[in-house]
């Protein structure tokens, strides 16, 4: 056959050879099908590791922050509040006590409200919460004021 | 000219050839096949109580602390739907920034800065439904992606790959639930990963050591001492938008025909 017939033939074997030296370099050694093949588990296997290793910001263990605090642990065990987790309130633990070194305590009313705005919804849990109307009990004044959030049946402070 | 004798050896030639399996001629090491056997041992699913759930939104404020989801983003990769069905047949639905807040007003968000304060006194049933990444079995978002950045793991959480997606978004077109999301910082898909740094620590995720109520319970369905495998085993349970044959492995306790 003449040449000219194999000229295309040569830049289109040129390209494989590009594409393929290309890709040597840059799909990752780990990158393949994996356990569950094509559709599911084509991916660069090593990403799994990035995800098992992202930090830990919440502790909600149960010992973790009674072995320092055992009398504010103790308090709020006792009161109905005993089923909120202390970091809902004072925030992730992270590395405390040493990083952060302090919690930052949320106090707003609206934190309160979450569960003690007043939404009767039959069929729903939140009906039997007791609630008040945000803009007549006491508006702009932080719940912590009167209320003990460890012990909200104590009575007022 | 093309002898009979010549036409026929290469047609039979030509239907040998054709039915060879294409995996006939891929090379198979067991050694290989036998190290990606899939690890039957853990599958992640999740149960969502719907009677327990308060819409208090506590889940969505450790999900959204504990995974650095930037706070105050319209994106959250769990988030609690209020429902509320009314005497007259009409049904209201809302999830103010992913209940990130709670519900701390009756007004129900319409969209576009609008609210409608409804009568308890027309309401039939009103409930709080919890949502989050259903980690299905035939995850479609997983299927559709066109460089391999989304994957499902044999314990199957459905993972994405933060180096490798492109941001063509087709995952988050493809997923029925609408869990996914364009993360504000990384501009790759994101979504819910079951916490898979705690689950893999043996900790719980971050929504469900938040909930209060117990609304939440993550378990291994391969396990039959799990008390979550025991809940879908023997109790009445539901899953979304079954028709998708996503087989989505996140059960419902207390679904309502609403719900979508």
């Amino acid at each position: 056959m003449k040449s000219h017939v194999f000229r295309p033939l040569w830049v289109v074997v040129g390209l494989v050879v590009i594409v393929l030296i290309f890709r040597f370099f840059y799909v990752p050694s780990d990158f393949g099908i994996g356990q569950r093949g094509y559709m599911y588990g084509w991916h660069r296997a090593g990403d799994a590791t990035f995800w098992k290793n992202f930090p830990v910001s919440y502790n909600f263990g149960k010992d973790y922050c009674s072995s320092c605090h055992p009398d504010n642990y103790n308090s709020i065990m006792k009161s109905p509040h005993a089923i909120i987790r202390c970091e809902n309130c004072h925030g992730p633990v992270g590395n405390h006590p040493s990083d952060p070194p302090k919690l930052q305590i949320d106090k707003r009313r609206a934190l309160c409200l979450r569960c003690h705005y007043p939404l009767p919804y039959p069929t729903s849990g939140r009906a039997n919460i007791p609630g008040i109307n945000p803009d007549k009990h006491y508006p702009g004044t932080e719940c912590v004021t009167c209320h003990n959030p460890h012990n909200p049946l104590e009575g007022l402070k | 000219m093309i002898s009979r004798r010549k036409f026929l050896k290469n047609t039979v030639k030509g239907i040998a050839g054709a039915a060879l399996p294409i995996a006939a001629i891929e090379f198979i090491d067991p050694k290989k096949i036998f190290a990606e056997k899939p690890d039957a041992k853990t599958r992640w699913v999740f149960v969502v109580n719907t009677y327990k759930c308060v819409g208090c939104g506590f889940c969505v404020k450790a999900c959204k602390t504990e995974n650095q989801v930037p706070y105050d983003a319209k994106v959250t990769r769990t988030w609690v739907e209020r429902y509320v069905v009314l005497k007259n047949g009409q049904v209201f639905a809302d999830s103010p920034m992913g209940a990130r807040d709670g519900f701390t007003t009756s007004k129900i968000a319409l969209g576009e800065n609008k609210f409608k304060d409804i009568n308890p006194k027309d309401i039939d049933k009103a409930f709080f439904v919890p949502k989050l990444c259903n980690q299905c079995a035939n995850p479609p978002c997983v299927q559709v992606c066109p460089v391999g950045a989304t994957f499902q793991l044999p314990d199957g959480v459905v993972l994405v790959d933060r180096t490798w997606c492109i941001g063509c978004g087709y995952c988050i077109m493809a997923c029925p639930y609408g869990v996914r999301f364009f993360h504000p910082v990384y501009h790759t898909a994101e979504k819910c990963t079951f916490c898979y740094h705690r689950i893999t620590k043996g900790m719980k995720t971050a929504c469900v050591g938040a909930c209060p109520f117990g609304a939440r319970m993550i378990g291994n369905i391969k396990d039959p001492n799990d008390p979550v495998t025991k809940i879908i085993m023997t109790e009445r349970v539901a899953i979304l938008k079954e028709e998708y044959g996503t087989k989505p492995q996140v059960y419902y306790i207390g679904l309502d025909r609403e719900v979508k």
